[in-house]
């Protein structure tokens, strides 16, 4: 070159660094907040070591550590901190939680027989026991060499006791309950168009069920009375007698005598719980079953909603329509739909599927439920189709451009060798080019599912709730109930954060949920991209 | 303008007397036909008749409208924006713009082979029939037959038969295009096109296709399109040469090649253009 100075840097450098401080910056995030949702949401299962500390000012605490900061206004050369403990027995203290400063907790000791309790009612307890009174009434002291045996099988038989009320309580009263409904509406109904002979078995019906009904309750109330509960006697940090019926307990476990094998199944077993049970305690604890259910089951119909529309406009678009101006103001504004808020979606879903489609609905085809049920809608409120429509309208122009491109994408020599052996047009799409373009499809079907699983704004508008009594799926016909409100991570995330009465216990969750959800979009992104590479494998080596 | 390749096995020209066979001597008639895309005059004034059952080559420098034409026997180029077209063409004395002759019975009866082979991503099988499941046969036995023959006319059937469940994509490229020849026959058009149906293959390849065209033309009329004179020399019985989008000699291969009467073809087979 002609120039002498600076030939041997390339000019441009500089933008090589500038890209790969990008791609760090991005990087650095994903990985900080994955990490930070990963690490704060599987430690909330492991059980620590519970510390029983004195402080200052006289006061015995015995608590699981929850969280260490640098208290408000104290120096930044010199921060001091404080420290949250997790201190359980709710009905004695008030609050699960307890800020200490750290400077005030003049000692610290792992005594070995600190007793955790996770409870049906009133979140956890950390106490010391004193003695356990049997179900045959006899009583063993702590100190007794028995004693953790002998408890920790008092718990497993409390446990079946309270299955068995579970079971009868809210499955089978609850069915009654049910079916009286529906009956109760028969019965109205018949009353009303004087049908005697149908009021006549209706009234027989209901008292059939009010007995049942009556049955059952007698049944509860004895697995109640029946066998003795046994209890725990026990003392709490202030040394108050605390004594606790083991059919409250779900959990019992000694944070300070287990070995590392015993914490393992532990964990575990907070984890099955988590993912396969009903919540508890305004959801702040047990399962998420019914959400992750309803999570998936929306987005699984959200997917078998957008993707037919989807492809069958971008057929339209690509193959069938004139090209020119006017298709090109309809792409644009496909293009720009992506762009509208979700909320805007949830407000048109919430105006025009729930009110106007499913208030016809209800007006066609429930007229007498909705006569005779004091107006309560069936369609013409929130619930699983409406969700999934909505959700695949808002997912639409994703699924439109990945198809159409996919289609652009397809060889012109197999679209000429369909059309020159005599195949229509229809044809050619069906058989050649949706075949060969189903891998690009199934990249947009990916991304909706991606976008639409971890939605929730729109949902609240149309049908997802805090706590629902059923699930949208079950034994009753038609077995998939699409008018059924559901519940859903992305919004649980949101009521555990930002709606819960305890947001200190709600903390945890809020991140194992969060990382239940991510874990459940990922595995739906695998499974669709299972399929895609599956395809794919079919049209290796097409050598257009 | 590319070269002229010799192959490999024959430095002369040998030419095949234009065998007398029965059929229309206008079966494709092509009169005073001109071709436009959008302003682009491609096809000027051509007029032509090609016999049944005879092979016809079309040959011409590169762009001068062999493919257009050839495409507008089937009316391919329709898929085209912006095209038009002057003067007729008729087959067995019907125009193919007809407009009561839907162009998809058009195309059935003129089958097709591309330059590209462009087999679908679909069983060997499959492929072959693809033509037949477009008109709705379902029948099992039918398909079958209609496959072995097809893959035995197009001389493919030894190759495949133990493996016809197996993509049509594992297939070598000499072996792709006599699938592609199978399925353009499989539902018995009566005109088969080809368009530089070699041009991607190996000399090997290129003489089982070229046998296989004089095994087909005892069944089918077919219209060529190669810039391998030696090819058209060896295949045809007519030949037509085109410049420019003109057609500027059409006569018996043996006239074309021996004894052209126009001194632009006599300068493209002899190789000094082109
Ligand atoms: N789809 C098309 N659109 C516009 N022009 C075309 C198209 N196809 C071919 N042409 C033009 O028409 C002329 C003839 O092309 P073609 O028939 O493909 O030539 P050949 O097959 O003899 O090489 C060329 O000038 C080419 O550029
Ligand atoms: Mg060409």
């Amino acid at each position: 070159m002609a120039s002498s100075t600076d030939s041997s840097t390339p000019r441009g450098e500089a933008f090589v660094w500038f890209t790969g401080l990008g791609l760090i910056i991005g990087l650095g995030m994903v990985i900080g907040l994955l990490s930070l949702v990963i690490v704060n949401g599987i430690t909330v299962f492991w059980a620590p070591q519970v510390p029983v500390a004195q402080v200052d000012d006289g006061r015995t605490l015995i608590g699981q550590l929850a969280q260490r900061r640098v208290r408000a206004g104290s120096p930044a050369d010199k921060p001091r901190y404080e420290l949250q403990y997790q201190v359980g027995l709710r009905e004695l203290n008030g609050n699960s939680y307890l800020w200490v400063d750290e400077a005030k907790i003049k000692s610290e000791s792992f005594p070995a027989d600190v007793l955790g309790l996770e409870r049906v009612e009133n979140g956890p307890a950390f106490v010391r026991p004193q003695s356990l009174r049997k179900s045959d009434g006899k009583v063993i002291a702590a100190t007794d060499a028995g004693f953790e045996d002998a408890f920790q099988a008092e718990v497993a038989a409390a446990a079946v006791v309270r299955e068995k009320l579970i079971e009868i309580t809210r499955h089978r009263i609850g069915d009654v309950n049910g079916e009286m409904d529906k009956a109760r509406v028969a019965l109205r109904r018949a009353e009303d168009l004087k049908l005697a002979d149908e009021v006549e078995a209706r009234r027989r019906q209901i008292a059939g069920l009010e007995e049942r009904f009556a049955t059952l309750q007698a049944e509860a109330k004895k697995v109640v009375e029946g066998g003795a509960v046994a209890s725990l006697i026990s003392k709490d940090a202030s040394n108050r007698e605390v004594v606790v019926p083991l059919t409250q307990v779900i959990r019992a476990w000694f944070p300070n005598r287990l070995d590392t094998w015993g914490r393992v199944k532990l964990f575990f077993s907070r984890l099955g719980e988590f993912v396969f049970d009903e919540p508890r305690e305004a959801n702040t604890e047990g399962g998420l079953m019914p959400a992750i259910f309803g999570t998936l089951v929306m987005t699984v119909f959200m997917s078998l909603l957008v993707t037919p529309f989807g492809v069958i406009t971008a057929i339209y678009l690509r193959e069938y329509a004139q090209q020119g101006a006017v298709l090109r103001i309809v792409r644009i504004s496909v293009n720009n739909l992506a762009g509208v808020p979700s909320i805007v979606f949830g407000v048109f879903g919430l105006g025009f599927f729930v009110y106007v489609l499913g208030g016809s609905i209800d007006q066609l085809f429930f007229a007498d439920q909705l006569k005779y049920n004091n107006n309560t809608p069936v369609f013409g409120t929130g619930g699983l189709l409406w969700c999934s429509l909505t959700l695949a309208l808002m997912t639409l122009p994703v699924v439109i451009v990945a198809t159409e491109e996919a289609l652009a994408a397809v060889p012109r020599g197999m679209r000429e060798a369909s059309l020159a052996t005599g195949a229509s047009k229809w044809q050619t799409i069906r058989d050649i080019l949706l075949p060969a373009s189903a891998p690009g499809i199934l990249t947009g079907v990916i991304l909706a599912m991606a976008r639409g699983a971890g939605e929730v704004a729109p949902l609240m508008l149309v049908g997802v709730v805090k706590l629902a009594p059923t699930l949208p799926f079950d034994g009753s016909a038609p077995f998939l109930h699409m008018d059924r409100k559901f519940m859903h991570l992305g919004f649980h995330v949101y009521d555990l954060g930002f709606q819960s009465p305890d947001s200190d216990a709600a903390r945890p969750m809020v991140f194992a949920t969060t990382l239940l959800l991510i874990v459940l979009v990922v595995c739906l992104n695998i499974g669709a991209i299972w399929i895609r590479n599956r395809l794919r494998a079919r049209f290796k080596g097409a050598s257009f | 303008m590319p070269q002229i390749m010799n192959p490999p096995s024959s430095s002369r020209i040998k030419v095949r007397p234009a065998t007398e066979r029965e059929g229309r001597k206008d079966y494709i008639s092509i009169r005073d036909y001109g071709f436009w895309y959008g302003q682009k005059k491609a096809l000027d004034a051509i007029s032509l008749d090609i016999p049944e059952r005879q092979v016809v080559a079309f040959i011409g420098p590169s762009g001068c409208g062999k493919s257009t034409l050839l495409r507008n026997l089937n009316r391919m180029n329709d898929l085209v924006d912006g095209v038009h077209h002057e003067g007729d063409i008729t087959i067995n004395g019907r125009s193919i713009y007809d407009p009561g002759l839907e162009v998809i019975s058009l195309r059935r009866r003129v089958g097709m082979v591309f330059q590209k082979s462009n087999p679908f991503p679909k069983s060997i099988f499959e492929n072959v029939v693809y033509a037949l499941r477009v008109v709705g046969v379902r029948d099992r036995a039918v398909l079958e037959e209609a496959c072995e023959t097809s893959l035995r006319k197009a001389a493919l059937w030894d190759e495949v038969k133990d493996r016809l469940d197996d993509s049509a994509l594992g297939l070598s490229g000499g072996q792709m295009q006599r699938l592609c020849i199978a399925r353009a026959i499989a539902n018995r058009p009566e005109i088969l096109l080809m368009d530089e149906p070699c041009s991607a293959l190996d000399p090997i390849a290129t003489g089982k296709i070229e046998e296989l065209i004089h095994e087909l033309k005892d069944q089918f009329t077919i219209v060529i399109v190669t810039h391998s004179m030696q090819q058209a020399a060896r295949v045809s019985d007519r030949t037509a040469f085109f410049y420019l989008g003109k057609q500027i000699e059409y006569d018996t291969t043996e006239k074309i090649f021996m004894n052209p009467s126009q001194a632009q073809t006599e300068a493209y087979i002899s190789g000094r253009f082109g």
